[in-house]
């Protein structure tokens, strides 16, 4: 049981590529032994025991306990060190803000007087990305059973392959193609949505062109798509074959199997996978300011998919350029602060969820 | 181990989130528009370059950075390369279209040699700067010269099925800006479009998402000619209804794809996108946009700098017959006196070549206009003036 434990840890571990093999999960020991010399005088008068104990000899490492220790710090300094900038910049603006940071939906950081509030942007951002969650997670499990489960080795290893491929397009391209030919296509989706669901304000009917939090959200879906896929893939592929044969012969179907095998041993993985995908998603810069449309200033809160919207990243992206003042740009790189802790609350929910599922497997 | 394993990934995945944040924060950037070869690999025809529109060119050798205004990148980026052309590559000109903003900050900190902006020198205070002293102290204690080069006609374009010709004036454009006309049969459109049928359609309206010159200047000329329908404070940042889209591209690309929308753009995204642009009546009949009609209400701008200094303020309304006021002048912003002398050599080659009159009337093929002849004969003798 601890082998597949480790082995499911391994496919967790979001720096590692999921496209690589997981086949070796215990890191080998040094082996003294090929560094053993002839013995050693060392003056003392053991007495001689079978086991020859080899002078180690320590350059090698200090020098590699130098380098990863370092390596180590150096991270650390760095997000403190950007921590702290971020903070010091945004501090100044936020001191001087008159409107309540967290509630408002102003946005006055030209004039004199500071005016702005996040929770316009606050709300665009997490509808879009869990939308985007919403729609992708559900494809990519299907994705991943597809390979890992039922396609032959034919048709597996060239899906999987191209869904990674989908991981490599940039996001303006996604961006671009959002706007220009997906978004004119769901269209009638939004408009029958918004006719049948309308009296629900999350459906209510918005503007009329393509930039809506429902095409970003769709096409958010398609770029976190390849992140979810990999990583269940990953997991589903390392069922222990014991658990499948076991339910194959007491005879289970292989849907059967799925659900009482398959599913249940990734099931953490999988949320993790889509934690991930959906840090993605909250950050995502390029694609979001090309295709959705900013609300006019003077228009009320909308909280409809089918209404236009601004999300932390694609506003200071958008404004980036006329950075012209401190407190201007303070109050953006504020609003980047909140991102900063969404996204990390994500991660760290990701995690807290993928350690309670080796915990009961 | 596993241990060590999960803290390096619980590091790893604050990397990754630092990762996204700095992404974000400079996935704007926008690349230089670069024309031109290295100073010393001049081609061979470098001194056969005479033609008629290059008569003086002195075609000074060296190294030239300018940075600012968007609004007039194309039109410095195609001039550098007949320059260049003309010059056979022995200058090395660079414009970065940063924005104004960004522009005159490098200005005066000494980073670049001039720069290009869509409003003058500002000689009050803001945000404790006042651009002038700035100016002046990079200028080695001399003033700073605007001298207009680049005039961007704005577009009102528009996407209704079966209106191919619509006459718009600043007050009916005020109030479909503002929210106040909300369908394209509205009395005072149909008013001012009498034998034109207009769809009972609602009209979405565009504006720049990004703070943007020419925001700011359609809401001046809006607040100017709009007889009191357009009350907000002109600015960079639109205050009127509609839906925001990114840059002038994004604009453009939201009329082309919606149905009975209406936006402003520089006009080469109107022509570019093949959109329907409207004729502006400013009290004297309906204009239709071209060149010389935006030459000619430049022509009627008053010039409030004083000496060689060209500042322009721009007649909104009650403009003469012919003249189309809706346009942005884009200054290049340079030292009179002080820049280093071999960077001066080429600052007025290079300028005198942008003002000359072949050079302003090449610019209509790229949406803009020409300097009409008096202001330009007067930019080239600022030009001559630099030392």
């Amino acid at each position: 049981m601890s082998v597949t434990r480790t082995g499911n840890t391994e496919a967790l571990d979001p720096e590692q590529s999921p496209l690589e093999q997981h086949g070796d999960v215990s890191t080998p020991m040094p082996k003294l032994q090929v560094r053993s010399r002839p013995t050693v005088a060392t003056g003392t008068s053991e007495p001689r025991t079978g086991v020859r104990l080899a002078k180690i000899r320590r350059t090698g490492d200090r020098v590699f306990f130098g380098m990863s220790t370092g390596s180590g710090v150096l991270i650390v300094l760095l997000v403190v060190f950007v921590g702290v900038f971020l903070l010091a910049l945004a501090l100044p603006s936020l001191l001087a803000n008159q409107a309540n940071f967290l509630t408002s939906r102003e946005w006055t950081v030209s004039g004199s007087e500071l005016r702005f509030g996040i929770a316009g942007l606050l709300w665009t951002t997490v509808l879009s990305s869990v939308v985007a969650m919403a729609i992708a997670v559900p494809i990519a499990i299907g994705v991943a059973l597809f390979i890992t489960q039922y396609a032959p080795r034919r048709v597996a290893g060239p899906l999987a392959f191209t869904v990674d491929l989908l991981a490599a397009v940039p996001s303006i391209i996604f961006g671009l193609w959002g706007i220009a030919v997906l978004g004119p296509l769901l269209v009638p989706t939004s408009d029958w949505l918004s006719s049948r669901l309308g009296f629900i304000p999350i459906f209510a009917p918005g503007i009329r062109s393509p930039g809506t939090v429902f095409v970003v959200s769709v096409v958010l879906a398609i770029m976190i798509l390849p992140i979810v896929t990999a990583i269940s893939r990953d997991v589903f592929t390392q069922t222990p074959r014991d658990h499948v044969e076991a339910a194959l012969s007491l005879g289970a179907t292989r849907w059967e199997m799925i659900r009482t095998a398959v599913l249940p041993y990734g099931r953490s993985g999988v949320i993790s996978a889509s934690m991930l995908g959906l840090g993605r998603a909250l950050g995502e810069t390029v694609a979001v300011m090309i295709i959705l449309s900013k609300p006019a200033d003077n228009s009320g809160f909308a909280p409809s998919l089918f209404a236009g919207g601004e999300t932390f990243a694609s506003k200071i992206a958008n404004n980036a350029a006329e950075f012209d003042t401190p407190s201007k740009t303070g109050a953006f790189i504020a609003s980047g602060l909140v991102l900063f802790i969404v996204t990390f609350a994500v991660n760290a929910v990701a995690r807290i969820i993928s350690d309670r599922g080796h915990a009961r497997s | 181990m596993s241990m060590n394993r999960r803290a390096a990934s619980r590091l790893s995945s604050v990397a990754a989130v630092l990762a996204i944040g700095t992404l974000g924060l400079t996935a704007c950037g926008s690349d230089p528009v670069t024309a031109g070869a290295e100073p010393g690999a001049a081609g061979g025809s470098g001194s056969a370059g005479g033609s008629a529109s290059a008569s003086d060119l002195t075609c000074a050798e060296g190294k030239l950075t300018a940075e600012g205004s968007s609004a007039q990148a194309n039109a410095i980026s195609e001039v550098i390369s007949q320059y260049n052309a003309e010059c056979g590559d022995k200058a090395s000109i660079e414009y970065n279209p940063t924005g104004s903003g960004a522009g005159i900050k490098s200005f005066y900190n000494g980073l670049v040699d001039f720069a290009g902006s869509d409003s003058a020198l500002k000689s009050e205070e803001k945000d404790g700067v006042v651009e002038t002293e700035k100016a002046e102290q990079r200028c080695e204690g001399n003033p700073a010269w605007n001298l207009p080069m680049v005039v961007g006609p704005i577009a009102f374009a528009y996407n209704v099925d079966g209106v191919d010709k619509l006459v718009l004036n600043a007050e009916v454009l005020s109030q479909i800006f503002n929210g106040e006309i909300k369908t394209w049969n509205d009395p005072k459109i149909a008013k001012l479009n009498s034998g034109v049928t207009l769809p009972s359609e609602n009209i979405t309206v565009f504006f720049r998402s990004d703070e943007s010159g020419t925001t700011e200047n359609v809401t001046k000329f809006l607040a100017a000619a709009g007889e009191g329908a357009w009350t907000d404070e002109p600015g960079k940042s639109w205050t009127g209804t509609g839906e925001g889209k990114n840059k002038s591209s994004g604009v453009a690309e939201g009329v082309t794809n919606t149905k009975n929308s209406i936006s402003y753009m520089e006009w080469s995204y109107a022509s570019d996108n093949s959109l329907k642009i409207a004729q502006l009546d400013n009290g004297a009949g309906p204009v239709e946009l071209t060149g010389q009609a935006v030459a000619k209400a430049v022509s009627e701008a008053e010039i409030k700098g004083s000496g060689n200094d060209l500042t322009l303020e721009v007649k909104y309304a009650g403009t003469a017959e012919g003249a189309y006021p809706a346009l942005l002048v884009t200054y290049e912003i340079v030292c009179s006196k002080g820049l280093e002398a071999d960077k001066t050599a080429i600052v007025k080659d290079f300028l005198s070549f942008f003002a000359s009159a072949d050079t302003q009337a090449g610019l209509e093929e790229l949406g803009y206009a020409p300097l009409p002849d008096e202001l330009r004969s007067k930019v080239e003798t600022a030009v001559k003036a630099i030392q």
